[in-house]
């Protein structure tokens, strides 16, 4: 077992792993973080998505060791101070933009990286970026609705209603 | 997937070292050695990951004017710094997979497993890039050696890779949709001594350079040079996502397309 420590949404994180420990396994077994989701445990749904230095990656193919010494930010942090949700969650409500919930904490967390990156994104580029993240109930639109709505353009005109 | 030690040197040297001990396996990105410990088709005892190895990342320009890529350095990275020098290369990087796994994968990594889908062998090849190991320099045309055969030795490192730039270039690639891999792609450059084209998906020796077209395209840069060529597709990867003969179809495809890109 090796000692790992990093920071998990601002809060110093330990703990004991194995090398094998994946980072989705510690913050979901290890810190309680549960609202990282695994759905396929094989890089294609993106539902474990968390940010790791600033950038989005799959924690259910990173090891937990790699991850030793890192800023990790996973959906549990992205709330407002105040405990109100933060724009992208709030967009994604508003514009239903989830109905089951399982892809969401990835999908919010691949929006917050694709909007620090590409604060204006156009539809297609927002397609695009999700090319990772699977989900199996909304057909997409309002997801794409919500992250563009989120970015503070006009969505009227986008397909879904 | 079965347990391992997991080394995490920060030097090349010391990463070497640590590949010295009894079934050490080295890992770049991650992204298809971990899906792979995961089926249990890979069983190291210890995993050196080379991640955190500052020496082997970055992209600049050397003296010859070669894009020169460190091994570690992630397909976002790539995509984002290669475009100003090499534009074909970075839209090659910034469509592998999708954005996580770009944010992993590393090139290194891409080339010393050599699957025989992957888009960078490709562009190694296609560009006549030459490998650089922690102790030799490989040409691209001597270091792929079949499907996920390299002629990297038990223990050695990509360390670095560099490109000489053409003078023009385009990938293009048919995407296998569920693996986010292509189903066939082309990678077609023009350089000073004549035409490359690289064609991976394809083969079940992995990555190959497609002599005939580049012999036609030598003597005429257009897509109609082409016309009639055809690969024998008896040797073509045949699965459920395209038999030999579509695979072999789509080789002259996206050939086409891609000399149309450029012309
Ligand atoms: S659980 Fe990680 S990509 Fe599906
Ligand atoms: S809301 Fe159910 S999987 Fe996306």
């Amino acid at each position: 077992m090796t000692q790992v420590k990093m920071t998990v949404n601002g809060k110093t994180a330990s703990g004991e792993v194995e090398g094998r420990t994946l980072l989705a396994q510690f913050l979901r077994d290890d810190q309680g973080l549960t609202g990282t989701h695994v759905g396929c445990d094989t890089s294609q749904c993106g539902a474990c998505v968390v940010h790791v230095n600033g950038k989005a990656v799959k924690s259910c193919t990173m090891l937990a060791i790699e991850a030793d010494g890192a800023e990790v930010a996973t959906i549990e942090g992205q709330a407002n101070a105040d405990g109100s949700l933060n724009v992208i969650q709030q967009a994604f409500q508003d514009h239903h933009g989830l109905q089951c919930g399982f892809c969401t904490p990835g999908m919010v967390m691949s929006a917050a990286a694709l909007l620090k990156e590409n604060p204006k994104p156009t539809e297609s580029e927002v397609r695009h970026y999700l090319d990772g993240n699977i989900c199996r109930c909304t057909g997409y639109h309002n997801i794409v609705k919500a992250i563009m709505a989120a970015s503070g353009q006009d969505v009227s005109a986008i397909a879904a209603e | 997937m079965y347990n391992f030690d997991v080394e995490r040197p920060s030097t090349i040297a010391d990463a070497v070292k640590a590949l010295g001990r009894e079934e050490a396996q080295p890992m770049s990105g991650g992204q298809t050695l971990i899906p792979t410990l995961k089926a249990r088709l890979a069983a190291p005892s210890v995993l050196v990951s080379l991640g955190g190895i500052d020496e082997m990342k970055g992209v600049c320009l050397d003296d010859a004017g070669r894009l020169c890529i460190g091994g570690a350095t992630t397909h976002a990275t790539v995509a984002a710094e290669a475009a100003a020098h090499y534009p074909a290369l970075a839209s090659l990087a910034a469509r592998i997979g999708d954005p996580a796994v770009r944010n992993r994968g590393t090139i290194g990594g891409s080339l010393a497993n050599n699957d025989p889908s992957a888009c960078y062998p490709a562009g190694a090849l296609g560009s006549g890039a030459t490998i650089v190991t922690n102790t030799r320099e490989i040409a691209a045309d001597d270091y792929f050696q079949g499907m996920f055969d390299t002629a990297l030795e038990e223990g050695e490192i990509v360390t670095e890779v560099k490109f000489p730039i053409p003078t023009a270039a385009h990938y293009e690639k048919i995407l296998q949709p569920a693996s986010r891999f292509p189903l066939v792609a082309a990678f077609v450059a023009r350089t000073a001594d004549g035409v490359r084209v690289a064609i991976t998906g394809a083969s079940n020796n992995g990555v190959f350079r497609w002599s005939e077209a580049e012999a036609a395209l030598g003597a005429n840069f257009a897509a109609d040079a082409l016309a009639g060529m055809s690969l024998d597709d008896t040797d073509m990867i045949s699965d459920l996502h395209g038999t030999g003969a579509y695979r072999a179809h789509l080789c002259a495809v996206m050939t086409k397309r891609a000399v149309a890109a450029i012309a």
